[in-house]
């Protein structure tokens, strides 16, 4: 409720801003002139916003296997943990703007790079929270299972995965955040489709309240992808009992 | 207090498997020396209650018996034994029937046949209408009923009970030292039990040892030769009580 208050009051002052002539709508259109552009051009924006969505989604399928992988991998073995965690960690300092090109001229103009950079952009939280959710099973939980005999693959899969579980969670759901930035970048560095591009080709030809319209609809997806995030956390964990409503 | 139905059990008890033997036992970690020179007996089916302070090393030699750690000095021999950990250690999200049957699952069986074999001694266990609860909506002495059922289920002769009773409340500790002086009279193992609390090991146990402050060595052993089913009031139960904790330093 306070959300809806807060978000109304700004748009209000926005709408209001512009109206009065405070700043050259070309520069920066009002909320109406955003959502009537959004209405006028949802037959460009549709398919654009079906493609971003479909590399996300993608991207972020992508970033939570390799996440997994990552995490159960340095969990379990070391060696793997010492050679993996300075990469995983410096992957973050490598700015997607920067390497975004030189991904497209790898891999062409095609949906591989824009899942490659949305994963890029979203496997370290999964990655990190997983392998911390891993590491913070209950010990005494543990000390039964070793009393049982149990192998590693045993405690893994019985005691350290489902633990792990509420963590990671929170990893998918920073990373469905996030993810939309990556899909951005891989689009402005070479996309025929796309919210991004359409973003970029707005911009060009100066059809500023289009370009806003586009980045409405990449905050909602966000948001959209997000909300997804947290239903499947409350059906998987479900022994959690919850206050408050939570979610965005 | 005494008119609890449960089958008397006297002398020792006639039990497939192996006892428990310690011999000059003594564990460190580190510089800190948590066992040194125990020696001690649990013959098949015989109950022995090791108590102590806290910090005397029972919990230690629980984990010498099971296996999860080795002594330093001395020798210890034991069957295969199963561990009820502090605290019941049950998993929040398997229910209360998987979480009874999880050393069944650990040793190769199929979530039906572990299942199965738990449900058949539900009700036994009071615990009949709440397989699938989960532990964090079942009471305290629900919660260690089903943590004794799991460790009764993993099959093996030597039962290691650590604390199993200390979170709880002294109405719902009371009703389950007699639920457990029932269940081990029906199902009999040999039993390490481990308490900080004299009276609950002279109500249960055939033989009570008791440990000094770290490093816990063995400073009496106490035979409860009392016929069960035992009370508080008893006055060889109130005597060996007493006993214990002068033995203790504690009166």
């Amino acid at each position: 409720m306070t959300a809806v208050l807060a978000l109304l009051t700004l748009l209000a002052g926005w709408e209001a801003l512009v109206r009065l002539g405070g700043v050259d709508p070309l520069l920066l259109p009002s909320p109406m002139q955003v959502l009537e552009a959004l209405w006028e051009d949802r037959a460009l924006l549709a398919p654009d916003l079906w493609t971003t969505t479909y590399e996300v989604v993608l991207g972020l399928g992508a970033a939570a296997a390799t996440g997994a992988g990552l995490a159960v991998a340095m969990h379990l073995s070391p060696a793997l943990r010492g050679a993996l965690r300075p990469l995983v960690i410096g992957s973050q300092a490598v700015p997607v703007p920067v390497i975004a090109p030189l991904v497209i001229l790898v891999l062409g103009f095609g949906l591989a790079p824009k899942i490659l950079l949305v994963a890029l952009v979203c496997f370290f939280p999964i990655t990190i929270n997983l392998y911390d959710g891993l590491r913070a099973a209950d010990p005494e939980a543990r000390r039964l299972l070793r009393s049982l005999q149990a192998t590693r693959w045993q405690a893994l899969r019985l005691v350290e995965a489902p633990a792990a579980l509420p963590a990671a969670f929170t990893g998918l759901k920073v990373a469905a955040a996030v993810a939309v930035i990556g899909a951005v970048f891989a689009e402005w560095a070479g996309a025929e489709a796309g919210l991004g591009h359409a973003l970029l080709t707005a911009n060009g030809q100066l059809e500023t309240a289009r370009a806003f319209a586009a980045t409405l609809l990449l905050f909602l997806l966000a948001i959209a992808l997000y909300g997804a995030c947290a239903l499947l956390e409350r059906r998987v964990v479900d022994w959690i009992p919850r206050t408050g409503t939570g979610g965005p | 207090m005494q008119t609890e139905a449960e089958t008397p059990v006297v002398g020792p008890r006639d039990v497939d498997g192996a006892g428990v033997e310690l011999d000059a036992v003594g564990k460190s970690y580190g510089a800190v020396r948590a066992l040194r020179g125990v020696t001690l007996r649990a013959a098949p089916g015989e109950i022995v209650a090791l108590a102590g302070p806290s910090g005397c090393g029972k919990s230690t030699l629980l984990e010498l018996v099971c296996g999860l750690t080795a002594a330093d000095e001395g020798h210890v021999r034991a069957g295969a034994a199963a561990l009820m950990p502090q605290r019941d250690a049950l998993l929040p999200w398997l229910s209360a029937l998987d979480n009874a049957g999880l050393a069944l699952r650990v040793a190769g069986a199929s979530r039906a046949q572990a299942r199965a074999t738990a449900h058949a001694h539900f009700a036994a266990f009071g615990l009949d209408g709440f397989e699938r609860a989960r532990p964090a909506t079942l009471s305290g002495g629900m919660r260690q009923r089903v943590a004794f059922l799991r460790t009764l289920l993993a099959g093996r002769p030597v039962l290691c009970l650590d604390e199993p009773f200390g979170a709880l409340d002294a109405l719902t500790r009371l009703q389950m030292q007699r639920w457990l002086a029932g269940a081990l009279a029906r199902e009999p193992r040999t039993v390490l039990l481990v308490t900080h609390d004299v009276e609950e090991a002279v109500l249960l146990a055939d033989r009570v040892v008791l440990l000094s402050p770290r490093p816990g060595r063995v400073v009496a052993t106490l035979d409860v030769a009392v016929a069960r089913p035992r009370a508080r009031d008893d006055r060889a139960v109130v005597e060996l009580r007493e006993r214990a904790l002068v033995a203790l330093g504690a009166s």
